[in-house]
């Protein structure tokens, strides 16, 4: 116990750096991923040919190890000289999180009741006001719950990003293991964890607040 | 006025839903698409408002063309309410009534005005429930809100695929009531699908029996039970419940609510029958012609007056519409 505090002491500075260095390289992954992967979405539930081959796609992405999508991330990015560091982890996360946000949005939509979509067009609503009126606000719990996935998934794959020089809480536990210090290791794990563990939570309060009770049934 | 001008419906080359079907819904009447499952009704209605494509064939609404119209124009012109009352969970009852005028962009007032008299017409506080969910509310209060919802914008036509067939029948009953009386302020023109016979017979001026995307007949509530233009039609309502329940009324209920018919007595070929004579026996000796009149007397065997289908046809209508109409006619 004195030498975790100890530890702490001296270290617990360099963790919150690190935790925010982590925060802020998923935060802006996911952001990116919900700006192309939401519209995306919606867009392919008219468009039933394109869906399957993008949903392919997306699901091919997530079958890559983390640790072999980073490593295609350097060539890559080297042709404009930045193969290493926070580009290329930044956008291999943002590909991680396509195959949640997309297939979520997709089949959310898809799945609101056919009847609540008959009254919208009987009614006279257009499509892009039945989408905004009916099929997106009664997908929400669903496409919040793809966009969860896809936070906790990247929150963990982050982890890996250290060894392409993109920061994080990746960097305690690699130097923990090459110096075999436990208490890097296990103060990064936790703080992943707890991580992980705080961001979904805030997710789930914020879908909590922007539905009503009868849409999250 | 709706007019179906030979219309068929083909969902490919083998599946033919609707066959030449060419018939008028009469300004302000209510008429019911009857018939088994799967016989079109669903197909035909959802061909008025362009939920379906017309094969071939027109339907014509108050003299235009549906084809001509704009499909998104001409749905938010007709009243649209279906059997699971479509309802949107994310909207309040107010915004959910409220769908087309604000397609239509009426103004707030307008719309407050329009909700406030569409509440009080099924009998729902306005206030109470302008800001509650869909999901508060009881089955056949959903049901009520899809019907005023249909009913917002005040249009000329109204499309009702089963729209009580989900409630239990004792709210059914009730909602069936309370919407003819709705209509007798409204006067929509209306094409109301259902399978249950004694909801046709209740809520039409005039029913159409289909098979396999056929008419079968075309006439009102008491022609059609009292002649029935082949046994298919025969046979649908032979089964019904409402003739049947004629046994449990007597003559002498008949005159209670709507009189006897003078006897003529210069007509020879008379018969005889008791006050407390059942009326479905009744109505089949008056169907089977075993005399020109039937006299009725009571039970001092004196004579009263006499019989006649029509007064039976009428009687039934009447008991099987509600009391309420008895009431208000007479
Ligand atoms: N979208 C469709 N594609 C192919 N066949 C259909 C479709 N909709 C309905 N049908 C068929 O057309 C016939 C009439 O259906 P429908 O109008 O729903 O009947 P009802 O409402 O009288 O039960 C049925 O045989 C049904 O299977
Ligand atoms: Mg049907």
């Amino acid at each position: 116990m004195e030498q975790w505090a100890r530890f702490l002491e001296i270290n617990a500075p360099r963790i919150l750096e690190l935790t925010l260095d982590h925060a802020v390289l998923v935060s802006l992954a996911i952001v990116v991923a919900l700006l192309i992967g939401v519209p995306l979405g919606i867009y392919l539930t008219t468009n039933e040919y394109l869906a399957g081959t993008v949903l392919q796609v997306a699901s091919v992405t997530l079958t890559i190890p983390s640790l072999a999508l980073f490593g295609i991330m350097i060539p890559i990015f080297s042709l404009i000289n930045k193969g290493i560091g926070f580009l290329p982890a930044f956008v291999a996360l943002v590909l991680y999180s396509q195959l949640p946000i997309i297939r979520n949005t997709y089949t959310a939509i898809k799945n609101v009741n056919p009847e609540m979509r008959d009254a919208a067009i009987g009614m006279g609503m257009k499509t892009h006001q039945r989408l905004w009126r009916v099929e997106i606000p009664n997908a929400m719990p669903v496409i919040m719950a793809g966009i969860r996935t896809a936070v906790v998934l990247n929150i963990g794959i982050a982890v890996i990003a250290a060894y392409i020089g993109a920061g994080g809480l990746g960097v305690l536990i690699t130097q923990g293991i090459s110096r075999g210090d436990n208490y890097l290791i296990i103060s990064g794990s936790l703080a992943v964890a707890l991580l992980a563990i705080i961001a979904d939570g805030l997710l789930l309060l914020i879908q909590k607040r922007f539905t009503t009770k009868a849409v999250v049934e | 006025m709706i007019t179906f001008n030979q219309v068929t419906k083909k969902y490919s080359s083998e599946k033919t839903a609707v066959k030449n079907v060419d018939f008028t819904v009469d300004e302000g009447k209510i008429v019911v698409l009857l018939g088994p499952s799967g016989c079109g009704k669903t197909t035909l209605l959802r061909m008025v408002n362009r939920l379906e494509s017309i094969t071939e064939g027109s339907i014509v609404i108050d003299d235009e063309d549906s084809m001509d119209l704009d499909a998104i124009e001409l749905r938010r012109k007709i009243g649209y309410v279906i059997q699971s009352n479509g309802l949107f969970p994310n909207m309040t009852i107010e915004e959910n009534v409220m769908i087309v005028p604000d397609l239509l962009g009426w103004n707030k007032k307008k719309k407050t005005e329009r909700f406030t008299y569409l509440m009080k017409l099924i009998g729902l506080d306005p206030k109470i429930y302008k800001k509650r969910y869909p999901h508060e509310l009881s089955g056949g209060q959903q049901q009520r809100i899809g019907v005023v919802r249909a009913l917002a914008a005040d249009p000329p036509v109204m499309l009702m695929d089963e729209p009580f067939g989900a409630l239990d029948p004792i709210i059914r009953e009730k909602i069936q009531d309370e919407f003819l009386q709705i209509q007798r302020e409204v006067k929509k023109t209306i094409l109301f699908v259902s399978h249950d016979i004694d909801e046709a017979i209740k809520m039409a001026d005039k029913i159409m029996l289909l098979r396999d995307g056929e008419i079968m007949q075309y006439d009102t509530p008491s022609e059609m039970l009292t002649h029935p233009k082949n046994d298919f039609v025969n046979q649908f309502f032979g089964k019904d419940r409402a003739i049947k329940s004629l046994s449990l009324h007597t003559v002498k209920d008949l005159q209670e609510v709507i009189g006897l018919a003078e006897m003529d007595e210069s007509i020879y070929d008379t018969k005889t029958i008791n006050v407390n004579q059942d009326l479905r026996n009744t109505l089949s000796m008056l169907l089977n012609q075993e005399a020109d009149q039937v006299i009725v007397t009571n039970d001092e065997g004196k004579r009263i007056g006499s019989i006649t289908i029509d007064l039976v046809q009428k009687y039934l209508h009447f008991e099987i519409k509600g009391k309420l109409s008895v009431s208000q006619e007479g």
